[in-house]
């Protein structure tokens, strides 16, 4: 096979501004260099290319812009460019390249033939170094900034080498293929075997899980059944694979499933038979119940994600998931995956639907860490940065606006990195007559695989997922997402939905094949699938890889007999590549097949409700929770250093790089106020462009609450998420949740000795979800959760603290009454809605002044509720000029942003609030108590204002000023004099606001 | 002519059809279609059909490679029943045919030779569009003027504008002193930024990419061809503005909608 090398490079007087940024990068890190240039490297294997000659045509033709770049005769720039150093970074083999894949496309344009068996693009990127760096500083940087080296390999030569080292260039990435494709027979005669397969094929089974493998491979039906159709008595690896796939937590979700033995405060003990069940699926039963006739929920907890109806014509569906041990080994690709991977949720619910939203929250260890790291961590920073590149690509490139989020810092989080991706889509009501949301697999329908092929990308990425980070993580749990290529997918998909051509989709995702094909053929009662028919990347892929591998960008469909040719078609047609893999069936068992010969032969009943539910041990023991005392000399000097705090500064340097109004649907942006810089508390959107009802989407998230009482932490997370949708116009009785947990292993084991501390953590979560949803009227309708996010490296262990993310959805009735947090008008009164009372504990304040302790906020819902149905009474009633939310910092930090928002300044009296809250004015200005919004009412609408709160918390605290100054008295004593433009300097300059800041996004 | 019919392509990595089509259709165009760009290339679709065709924001093949290089090689190098593709675009310009490119369609007519002196059909390239000084995608509201002496259906009887970009490559540059000086000459620098007083300016934000001459957007010399960098489709409504909230109710309507109105006004007259 002929290998070439073709470079692209731009011309030398034009300005490379990515190099410039990795330029930068390397001078923050302390690394100092003059200039780097980038070079695009495009390596090709075919012997349709000729010669040199042959090359450099194609070059010119259909790589180079004649504007920008310039041929370099040799292939090489380094032959004429003036470096130190030259470092090319290009893929492993194997791992998903999407630069590659389009230059193979590129070139496929011109030449005869498309490529064939061996015939391949790889990519990569030479980065051309001046600057005068020792080797080692070179090897250290490039690990730092330019590669990860789970996923990609160097090549570093210095000048003075390039002469004799040039040739190293010369190279390309093949996959090894090792071993003969086989499969293998696994004896699971006793528990101690199987569980020694678990620990040896990563598996992730428990000994009670193996104690039932073993007793059905001894059921004397099960061996007739096998005799039967020639398969044998020992289990194949197949089998073993899919059943640990099937079983992992990641996808059966045991912790929640398990019957749990709560042991309370007072040391009674209480049974319970499912968290989930009991308390999520629970509540939101009653509040359906309860809404009757009212019940505007679709489709819950059954499908990729929930369903409720928008209007008579269309319904929403809204799926939010976490990619959290991916980000932390490789952040971008992790970050990448995960939201194509909930796209590919929100896409495929229902009979398929049309994305238009994201929201994203990351958690982050802190960006100053400067602990020793253990080994395969990465520094906050590097994976902040990765995570929100991926998320970029992520988004942007698949045309989905990123309308909402959040960012937290915690010191848990170094050891794992918490990634929530969530999607929006809308569908039209009904498909074909019949509603949308409703699918099924019929026997004798067709398994289609629709996308990818498969390669060992991502295998074992759901059992992986199941434990705790470790040295031996593998590196094929780690995928590259490709949004084009899924893209491509969807259009696809949307026009066959549109002929009607399949009865019922879903995604490939943990799992892969194993896990899609198996939730489907559910409903029919089994499944034959042929492995040897699956398209692969390369080969050499063993049956059990090719049935669990997480390769990207994959759906599976089943689709009529009668329309599979018209299917294929279609598919061929859009540039995307289909299999008939098998075919759904009604015989109670998941038949796999390779090469003609049983592979596998599972029990439908068997793999999906084999599993013995896990009993594990609550105990709950309250950490005393008592006020700490504490005084602020300078009020106005804490109010900046608050609002420069890594969880309260403003991010719109992040936001910026997200396309936030794509979908030309766009009501109220991340981002807001005169100078559209100021921090809107939800996001709004029109779904259907021809309508003025819309959708808002928020987000509550509070693990700094945790350590105190996880009760209270997702308490304040529900209320957080409502008050957010109902601050921007949602109505409050329309809205919905969904709850997405992350938390430490909370089951007792050697390695985690406070599991049932953990675990009664879990269960007074679910109880605050089981009493806030009722009491506010809000339902889950879907959800998700990761269990297992420790790292267990160098012999430490660092847990997170328990997350819940409530993701709120709620309905906007009329548009044109949204508000925002700005301040619009001196002259404009300012209230605070909500009672503050003494709540410090886990507060910006206290993590400032290094306390710990102190009273966790509580959520009183009876009055929240009634203040937001007041609330939404007001805006629709046109009484309010502005609405923020007020949460992370307390009363000072809403008062600044409505501030930066409107470009005005205020001036209150505290006195008669502090004098009737006893509170200190430290207290009243950074108390995080619940359920409070600071709002603004122009004179004239004064009156009508005050009657519609009459009788509940609603304070006049002063007047929004013209002078850009917050000023704020108690009687006749200046508490803090401060001018605005020194808080926001204080509060955009964290992570950068407009400038560059350490960390170079 | 007679708003014949509007095509808009899609597919491939692009994703403003639904506004796109959104906005022609509450602009006043009578036969909005959008369909995937392997029909045009198949010879499904034909441009005959059509008086007014949309190039949409998007991400064509990801981006790799540059913006819009793949896309405009396939047009460049493929052909139909109907003849060779850049023919067929070539023919449809020159007949005075409306040609519109948003965002990513920009960069690809650019990439085409489409814009500014419609090279295509020799295979020019004399303009082009990079990577912003920034080095960032950024998604912003931007100011824009309009050069007065500039030859437009577009932007008839507009002065100003204020619009989204959202693009990581939307700098201008130009590959040659002769192409600059002919492109001035003949006003081909449709729409430049501005700060927010109307004065062109290279400073940043204002002008989020460095574009050479603060161009924003270009048109061909008879001004049925334009591109433009910020995405006048998603102004469809007045609370797509990033402060909506702050300003007096005025028309439903959103501004972006006038390069469409104007449009439409120009092919049913």
């Amino acid at each position: 096979m002929n290998l070439h090398r073709l470079e692209v490079g731009l011309k030398p007087h034009l300005e490379d501004p990515i190099g410039n940024k990795v330029a930068q990068k390397f001078k923050t890190q302390g690394f100092a260099v003059e200039a780097i240039r980038v070079v695009e490297v495009y390596l090709i294997e075919s012997n349709q290319i000729k010669d040199k000659a042959a090359l450099n045509q194609l070059n010119q033709k259909l790589f180079l812009d004649p504007v920008l770049h310039q041929l370099e005769p040799s292939s090489l720039f380094g032959d004429r460019l003036d470096f130190d150093w030259m470092v090319e970074v290009s893929f492993k083999p194997g791992v998903t390249d999407n630069a590659g894949k389009v230059a193979k496309e590129n070139l496929e344009l011109l030449l005869p033939k498309p490529f064939g068996p061996g015939e391949g693009v790889a990519s990569a990127l030479a980065y051309l170094i001046q600057g005068k760096l020792s080797l080692a500083q070179v090897e250290q940087a490039s690990e730092k900034i330019l590669l990860n080296n789970l996923i990609q390999k160097k090549i570093v030569i210095s000048k003075a080498d390039w002469p004799q080292e040039k040739a190293k260039l010369h190279y390309f990435p093949t996959p090894k293929v090792d071993g003969l494709v086989q499969v293998e027979r696994l004896d699971c005669g006793s528990v101690e075997k199987v569980m020694l397969h678990s620990t040896e094929r990563l598996l992730a089974l428990s000994q009670a899980e193996a104690e039932v493998i073993t007793a059905y491979y001894q059921d004397p039906k099960v061996l007739a059944h096998r005799a039967e159709i020639d398969l044998g008595p020992v289990p194949t690896d197949v089998e073993l694979e899919c059943i640990a796939q099937t079983w992992s937590e990641h996808c059966k979700h045991k912790i929640f499933n398990a019957q749990v033995s709560y042991q309370n405060e007072k040391g009674g003990t209480e049974e319970i038979r499912s968290l989930y069940k009991t308390y999520i699926q629970g509540s939101t039963k009653k509040i359906r119940q309860n809404l009757g006739s009212k019940d505007w929920l679709l489709s819950v907890f059954k499908d990729n994600a929930g369903v409720v109806r928008f209007d008579p014509d269309y319904s929403l569906a809204f799926k939010v998931e976490t990619h959290n041990s991916p980000s932390a080994l490789d952040p971008f690709g992790g970050a990448l995956t995960g939201i194509v991977g909930v796209n590919r949720d929100s896409f495929g619910t229902g009979m398929g639907a049309k994305l238009i939203a994201n929201t994203d929250v990351f958690c982050f260890g802190p960006l100053d860490y400067n602990k020793p790291l253990p080994k395969k961590l990465m520094h906050p920073t590097r994976i902040f940065e990765g995570v929100r590149k991926g998320v970029e690509h992520g988004g942007n490139q698949s045309g989905i606006p990123t309308v909402n989020g959040a960012i937290c810092f915690d010191e848990g989080f170094v050891g794992k990195p918490l990634v929530f991706c969530g999607t929006l889509s809308v569908m039209p009501a009904k498909h074909f007559g019949r509603p949308s949301e409703e699918k099924q697999a019929h026997p004798g329908d067709h398994i289609l695989m629709v996308g990818g092929r498969i390669g060992k990308d991502g295998i074992h990425g759901a059992t992986f997922s199941s434990l705790a980070l470790d040295e031996s993580s593998p590196v094929s749990a780690v995928q590259i997402g490709d949004p084009i290529t899924q893209r491509r997918m969807f259009d696809f998909l949307w026009a066959a939905k549109e002929e009607d051509l399949f009865t019922c989709i879903t995604d490939n995702g943990a799992g892969g094949l194993s896990s899609s094909v198996g939730e489907m053929a559910e409903g029919p009662g089994g499944a034959k699938l042929y492995l040897d028919r699956a398209p692969l990347k390369y080969a050499g892929l063993q049956p059990w890889e090719i049935f669990v591998s997480e390769a990207q960008e994959r759906m599976t469909l089943s689709v009529p007999p009668q329309k599979v040719a018209r299917f294929l078609a279609l598919s061929q047609e859009m540039l995307v590549e289909s299999t008939d893999l098998g075919e759904f069936t009604d015989s109670g068992y998941l038949d796999l097949f390779y090469q003609g010969k049983p592979v596998a032969s599972l029990q439908m009943a068997f793999l999906h409700d084999g599993l013995p539910p896990m009993s594990i041990p609550a105990q709950w023991t309250p950490p005393a929770q008592v006020p700490v005392a504490f005084e602020v000399q300078e009020l106005g000097q804490m109010v900046r250093q608050i609002l420069a705090r890594p969880n309260v500064c403003s991010k719109e340097r992040v936001i910026r790089q997200y396309d936030h109004e794509v979908g030309g649907g766009s009501v109220i942006k991340p981002l807001g106020g005169l100078s559209n810089d100021g921090p809107n508390d939800g996001g709004v959107i029109r779904p259907v462009l021809e309508s003025n009802r819309g959708v808002a989407l928020s987000n509550g998230i509070c693990p700094k609450f945790s350590a105190l009482d996880t009760y209270h932490m997702a308490a304040n997370a529900i209320d957080e998420a409502i008050r957010n949708l109902v601050a921007v116009g949602a109505d409050p009785d329309q809205i919905v949740g969904l709850d997405n947990f992350c938390w430490p292993d909370p089951v007792l084991s050697d390695k985690t000795p406070d599991g049932p501390y953990k675990m009664a953590q879990l269960v007074r979560a679910c109880r605050a979800i089981n009493d806030y949803c009722l009491a506010f009227g809000v339902p889950c309708i879907s959800g998700k959760d990761s269990m297992k996010n420790d790292a267990n490296l160098d012999g430490k262990k660092i847990s997170i603290q328990p997350t819940l993310l409530f993701s709120g959805l709620g309905i906007v009735p009329e548009i044109g009454l949204c508000l925002t947090h700005d301040f619009k008008r001196p002259g404009d009164w300012i209230y605070l809605l909500g009672q503050t009372k003494a709540e410090l504990g886990g507060s910006e304040l206290f993590s400032q002044l290094g306390l710990s302790g102190g009273l966790v906020p509580q959520v009183d819902a009876v009055t929240a509720k009634d203040r937001y149905q007041r609330l939404h009474q007001a805006i629709k009633a046109k009484r309010l000029a502005s609405v923020h939310d007020c949460s992370d910092g307390g009363l000072a930090v809403t008062l600044a942003e409505s501030a930066f928002g409107g470009g005005l300044g205020a001036k209150l009296q505290l006195a008669p609030l502090l004098g009737t809250s006893g509170l200190s004015p430290a207290e009243l200005l950074f108390s995080e108590s619940a359920s409070r919004l600071l709002v603004t009412v122009a004179p004239q609408h004064q009156p009508a204002f005050e009657a519609l709160f009459a009788g509940t918390p609603c304070y006049p605290l002063g007047l929004v000023t013209q002078e850009p100054q917050l000023v704020a008295l108690n009687g006749p004593t200046t508490l803090f004099d401060e001018p605005l433009d020194g808080l926001k300097t204080a509060w955009q300059g964290t992570l950068g606001g407009r400038q560059a800041s350490a960390i170079v996004f | 002519m007679n708003d014949k019919g509007t095509l808009i392509l899609s597919g491939l990595g692009l994703n403003c059809e639904r506004e796109t089509a959104y906005a022609c259709t509450a602009a006043g165009g009578s036969r909005v279609e959008v369909r995937h760009s392997l029909d045009l290339l198949s010879g499904k679709v034909s441009l005959q059909d059509y008086d007014f065709l949309i190039f949409i924001g998007g991400f064509l093949d990801g981006d790799y490679l540059g913006s819009g290089r793949v896309g405009a090689n396939r047009y460049k190098y493929s052909a139909n029943g109907e003849g060779e593709l850049k023919d067929q675009l070539a023919e449809f310009s020159q007949a005075g045919n409306l040609v519109l490119g948003i965002c990513n369609g920009f960069q690809l007519m650019v990439k085409l030779g489409l814009l500014p002196f419609e090279e295509l059909a020799t295979g020019g390239q004399s303009v082009s569009l990079t990577h912003n000084s920034s080095g960032i995608f950024e998604d912003r509201w931007v100011h824009l003027g309009i050069n007065p002496k500039s030859k437009s259906v577009f932007t008839e009887g507009c002065s100003r504008f204020y619009l989204p970009i959202r693009h990581g490559e939307g700098k201008i540059v130009v590959g040659s002193p002769e192409a600059e000086a002919k492109l001035l000459s003949q006003n081909l620098d449709l729409l430049y930024y501005t700060d927010d007083q109307g004065q062109r300016t290279d400073h940043y934000p204002e002008n989020p990419n460095g574009s050479w001459k603060q161009i924003a957007g270009l048109t061909n010399a008879r001004g049925n061809v334009m591109g433009l960098m910020p995405h006048p489709e998603a102004y469809n409504h007045y609370t797509n503005h990033p402060h909506w909230t702050r300003l007096p109710q005025g028309q439903e309507e959103g501004e972006g909608l006038v390069f469409f109105r104007n449009a439409y006004r120009y092919l049913k007259s």
